[in-house]
């Protein structure tokens, strides 16, 4: 079933036209890589999908993209697209606060107040981001004492806390050792049955090992999209092939 | 981190990379100049501090052998010309202008940093304007509060007129040191609490306001130190008046205004130095307290 489908999408920064009629759709618990070359365009359509582009000054959206058939460019309240569509950042963001103050950012936000439940969500969020075991005694240290690995897993826990759909990462590895990006791929394959998970990596590997579908984009067009497989051993179009084998990029 | 090589005694090792005085030496001789800088730079920061311990050993030593009970009273008579009475004020006053100034120069950055649009014209006339405002002579404050709130008001001279003056004379501060601190939150920060659905008011209060705390309070800390060694804006518009004042509309004098009256009528010059012994411990007791809340109230760092 589609959980996010893009139609007829047009994306302009300035004068400058980022993203050309993309149409796209994305299945639900599935993962879903972007591939590219830098500046293809391929952030920029995940951060449309929680409208984090609005943030960004002169930015123009035309088309129709749609959450479970709803219009997220529509009457859908902001706050609560973003509840649903959660995200994790290239570089890791915990904020200036304890770990358990972090994850329960969120779930605050959206009105838990009772200290149990507080207690239960923190607890539950840091187990499915792997990562409970390692800052159980430290809750109450400042997520800024983290390791580089740590502190993005504890962004996916903090993702994870407000209990979205779907979960965006923007090159959430590229920055980690590859023992880090281990344990956040498995974490994806993990979450893939409750969540559905869209990404942006630089890495073709990665894409390889976890995603189930893989779009490729290049100078603002969506090249080829398709079952990962298919996509990296028998490609259609020529740009995709001579991207996979390295030939550009 | 975990003290593994507790065994070895670090201190007693014998480092090859430890740049032995005879070694200095030969590179100085190599390099005259660079033995001329440092010890260029080197008087300079001596100096500097020298300064500074000079100016308050001097004031100590001709100050404290004054600060007898009498100059504590709380009653103010020509005898002896209490204190008392101006520290209440300097401290109400502070207080006050504090309450009117703060939250009109927080609000004015959060507006500048978080809600006007970059390249907006008003953002620049208000950023020249605050430049040019905190650039202004504070007399000519005093003379603008004379003249409004004084007169034109009719709040008289009292601590509500000079309150409001200090506190214009402040706000381009608050203002400019609160508008800092808000760009150096990392809008990764903003990001993340956005991508969280937390709306734009939860974000500044829960988020930046917590992240740009140390520097704002940093921004206050200096907006009192002007408050309490102001004189020229005040003297016009809180006025000399030797007793503490029964409310904010009847006139007072601050601690500093106290001590140039004193200075200036000649007749209790030793009196005037206590009051400088006075006036410095609360100017370091206020600066004390701000840095013991910054720090409360900073995030980041455990606790």
């Amino acid at each position: 079933m589609d959980k996010f489908s893009i139609e007829n999408m047009d994306l302009y920064y300035g004068n400058f036209q980022a993203l050309k009629n993309i149409n796209l759709h994305m299945q639900e618990n599935k993962i879903t890589a972007f591939i590219g070359p830098s500046g293809c365009g391929k952030s920029t359509l995940l951060k449309s999908l929680n409208r984090m582009n609005d943030l960004v000054e002169g930015c123009k959206i035309t088309g129709d993209i749609r959450l479970d058939g709803e219009d997220i460019y529509g009457d859908m309240d902001i706050n609560i697209l973003r509840k649903r569509v959660g995200m994790v950042f290239q570089k890791a963001n915990p904020f200036p606060m304890s770990v358990y103050d972090n994850i329960a950012f969120g779930p605050r936000t959206h009105g838990v107040k009772s200290k149990r439940k507080l207690d239960e969500i923190v607890e539950e969020s840091l187990r499915a981001a792997a990562i409970w075991d390692e800052l159980k005694d430290r809750l109450k240290k400042s997520a800024l004492g983290l390791s580089g690995g740590q502190q993005q897993r504890l962004c996916i826990a903090r993702a994870l806390a407000v209990k979205p759909e779907v979960l965006l990462m923007d090159e959430a590895t590229s920055a980690l050792d590859p023992i880090s990006t281990g344990k956040i791929e498995e974490l994806c394959l993990k979450l893939k049955n409750e969540y559905t998970i869209i990404m942006v990596t630089h890495n073709m590997q990665q894409a390889l090992r976890i995603a189930d579908n893989t779009a490729f984009f290049l100078l603002g067009e969506m090249v080829e999209y398709g079952d990962t497989d298919s996509v990296f051993s028998s490609p259609k179009d020529k740009r995709t092939e001579e991207y996979i084998t390295g030939r550009f990029g | 981190m975990d003290d593994n090589n507790a065994a070895i005694d670090v201190k007693n090792i014998k480092a090859i990379n430890k740049v032995t005085f005879r070694q200095r030496m030969i590179s100085y001789k190599r390099k005259p100049l660079s033995l001329l800088l440092l010890i260029i730079v080197g008087l300079a920061a001596f100096l500097s501090a020298a300064v500074l311990v000079f100016l308050i050993v001097f004031i100590l030593i001709k100050g404290v052998p004054n600060l007898t009970p009498d100059l504590f009273a709380w009653e103010y008579n020509s005898e002896n010309v209490s204190c008392m009475p101006a520290i209440i004020n300097t401290l109400v006053i502070t207080v006050l202008t504090l309450i009117i100034a703060v939250p009109f120069g927080i609000g004015a950055a959060i507006y500048l940093v978080e809600y006007a649009k970059k390249g907006n014209r008003l953002v620049k006339v208000i950023r020249t304007m605050a430049e040019t405002l905190s650039g202004i002579p504070s007399i000519v404050y005093g003379l603008f509060g004379m003249m409004f709130f004084v007169t034109a008001l009719h709040w008289g001279t009292s601590i509500l007129s000079g309150a409001f003056t200090l506190a214009i004379m402040i706000l381009p501060t608050i203002m400019r040191t609160t508008e800092e601190a808000l760009l150096t939150v990392p809008d990764s920060y903003r990001e993340g609490s956005y991508g969280l659905g937390a709306g734009k008011l939860r974000t500044i209060f829960r988020i930046i306001l917590p992240s740009a705390m140390p520097g704002i309070l940093a921004g206050v800390i200096l907006a009192v130190g002007r408050i309490v060694g102001e004189t020229a804006a005040l003297i016009y518009t809180s006025g000399t008046a030797t007793g503490t004042a029964s409310s904010v509309m009847s006139s007072g004098r601050t601690l500093a205004i106290h001590m140039y009256v004193l200075a200036n009528e000649g007749l209790y010059t030793d009196q005037a130095w206590g009051t400088a012994v006075v006036l410095l411990v609360l100017v370091f007791g206020i600066n004390t307290l701000s840095a013991f809340i910054a720090k409360k109230l900073g995030t980041g760092k455990d606790k």
